[in-house]
């Protein structure tokens, strides 16, 4: 049935090369909840999050034991709470986010997200009442995290929406200064975000989702890394078929669980995510996948075709292990929840400039970075913009989760703990983009949005 | 014996050669009725390695606590001593 080779194969991945299923994700539709009650609204929300996911974690924990896969987290991600609150009496939307923190801590999941608005192409009251909320809602709950989509490939750039954003960053950052900004590392902002992400702090439950969905993210650059290490001297083509490989491996595993979660909690079963998501443990890192491509550092010249490489051999390997992929699905590149990224940074081989050619190429972009708390908003709304423009004009997923630390610069270095590790402040350019910034308004959709 | 089945699991049991592992483990296993299909143990750079197919359709307790008293007679030989449903190989090594 099995060799022996292939047997001892897996249990290595698990034990050694730390292979897990990141997250089993259940998206809740939430529109349902609405009310021109707020607080009816609330209840209700925390009624049906309670309902739907009540055996969640529970299910998650058998799975993990009868398969022997590590599952890390259960999460549960809802409707943009901006649509949801929309019709509610109340203009202060901080109290949906205790609703679904409640509700997160009942059920007992890690992180509940969907504290979003999508205002790519413009704002309703009710985005704007949220992304006002967002400083006082991440500072004062535990699990909820927020994202707000600012861009797409058919639309275009929201200006007004990214000089906001600047300044929301800003005051979340200064609200939790006492914890290093942490409220800054449960906030993303979007390019073309995707519906049906598990990954927080970006997963939220588009509207085009059904009622209740089961999404999994899995993982293992652990596996992807010493698959490559019997690769040394070999041409690229081995190097891209054994990631491939590697990566049908890794989704069948997440397909599985997938598949098994969907039929005990009697939830359709969504998409796999396949992204290659690290974690601050030696041994499950993306910088060290992209040095046993033959680079000294991660930051090298070579480090964006290394990574594009890898990013497409995933994708390639995974599409073969599941029909239905979706979410983010690439190489993750946060800064402090990688330990290779981090000695990159500290030994000055990567630069934010770097970081930022490497998302045109992979599935996220400048994520938990931290730099100096003095930057001012309208040069983060520059980075944001930057961003927001490399995934709109190249039809792909980008974001931005970026930490001013307020008191620190170059040289500090902030820990967060747990998956989301620590990071070492980075430089930011320090010529003004205000002007650039200040104008607002509209960057229209790029010429190749026009498909139709 | 079908892979599909869903009441196989594979046993691991890895760690230093002495005498009498496969003897423990398989009466541990006799006790819990849980039938062994198949069997295969190779000393491996002086690590004893040994994997058993084995079929739990008959088990009075579920596979969970197959898997943690395995564990615990593990913990006692100083051993580590795995049990996972046969599907999770299924899945890695099958087109």
């Amino acid at each position: 049935m099995f060799n022996d080779f292939e047997i001892l194969e897996t249990l290595s991945m698990f034990r050694e090369q730390h292979l897990d299923v990141r997250t089993i994700t259940m998206g809740i539709n939430l529109l349902d909840c609405a009310s021109d009650s707020s607080e009816k609204a609330c209840q209700r929300i925390y009624d049906k999050i309670c309902r739907k996911a009540e055996h969640l974690v529970k299910t998650g924990e058998d799975i993990s034991h009868e398969f022997g896969i590590p599952i890390i987290n259960k999460r549960v991600s809802v409707t943009p709470i901006s649509m949801v609150a929309a019709s509610g009496d109340s203009t202060d939307y901080t109290m949906y986010a205790r609703a679904l923190d409640r509700a997160a801590e009942s059920i007992g999941v890690n992180f509940i997200g969907g504290y979003s608005a999508l205002v790519h192409k413009g704002f309703t009251d009710a985005d704007r009442r949220l992304i006002a909320s967002i400083p006082e809602a991440l500072s004062t709950t535990n699990l909820v995290c927020s994202s707000v989509n600012l861009a797409t490939t058919r639309t275009g750039i929201n200006m007004d929406a990214v000089r906001l954003m600047g300044t929301i960053i800003k005051d979340l950052a200064e609200k939790t200064a006492a914890q290093d900004a942490f409220g800054c590392a449960k906030l993303v902002v979007f390019a073309n975000a995707p519906e049906d992400n598990p990954f927080m702090a970006g997963a939220f439950t588009g509207p085009g989702e059904p009622e209740c969905v089961i999404n999994v993210g899995v993982s293992g650059p652990g596996v992807v890394k010493t698959a490559l290490e019997s690769t040394r001297g070999q041409d690229l083509e081995h190097v891209a078929e054994t990631i491939k490989r590697s990566a049908f491996k890794i989704t069948r595993v997440g397909q599985l669980v997938a598949r098994e979660a969907s039929k005990r909690l009697g939830v359709p079963f969504g998409i796999i995510d396949l992204s290659l998501a690290p974690t601050p443990v030696v041994g499950d890192s993306i910088a060290r996948i992209l040095e046993e491509f033959g680079l000294e550092t991660v930051g090298a010249w070579g480090t964006t075709a290394a990574l594009a490489m890898l990013n497409d051999a995933v994708k390639k390997g995974g599409t073969m292990a599941s029909s239905y992929v979706g979410g983010l699905s690439g190489a993750f590149i946060p800064v402090s929840e990688d330990e290779g990224m981090i000695a990159a940074v500290e030994l000055g081989a990567l630069s934010l400039e770097k970081l930022e050619a490497m998302t045109s190429v992979c599935s996220v972009g400048i994520d938990m970075v931290a730099i100096p708390g003095d930057v001012p908003a309208t040069t983060i709304s520059a980075i944001i913009a930057d961003e927001m423009a490399i995934g709109t004009f190249n039809n792909k997923t980008t974001a931005v989760r970026i930490i001013p630390v307020p008191g620190k610069t170059v040289g500090d270095k902030v820990h967060y703990g747990g998956l989301l590790g620590s990071a070492p402040i980075m430089a930011v350019n320090t010529a003004s983009s205000a002007a650039f910034i200040e104008r607002g308004g509209r960057i229209p959709a790029p010429i190749h949005s026009m498909k139709n | 014996m079908s892979d599909s089945n869903k009441q196989t699991a594979v046993i691991t049991v890895v760690g230093q050669d002495r005498v009498g592992i496969i003897a423990r483990v398989a009466t541990e296993l006799a006790a819990l009725s849980v039938n062994i299909n198949d069997i295969s143990q190779t000393i491996l750079q002086d690590v004893f390695t040994m994997i058993m197919l084995v079929d739990y359709g008959t088990m009075p307790i579920d596979i969970k606590e197959l898997a943690s008293r395995m564990e615990a007679l593990g913990d006692e030989m100083d051993l580590s001593i795995r049990v996972q449903h046969s599907d999770i190989f299924k899945a890695m090594h099958r087109v």
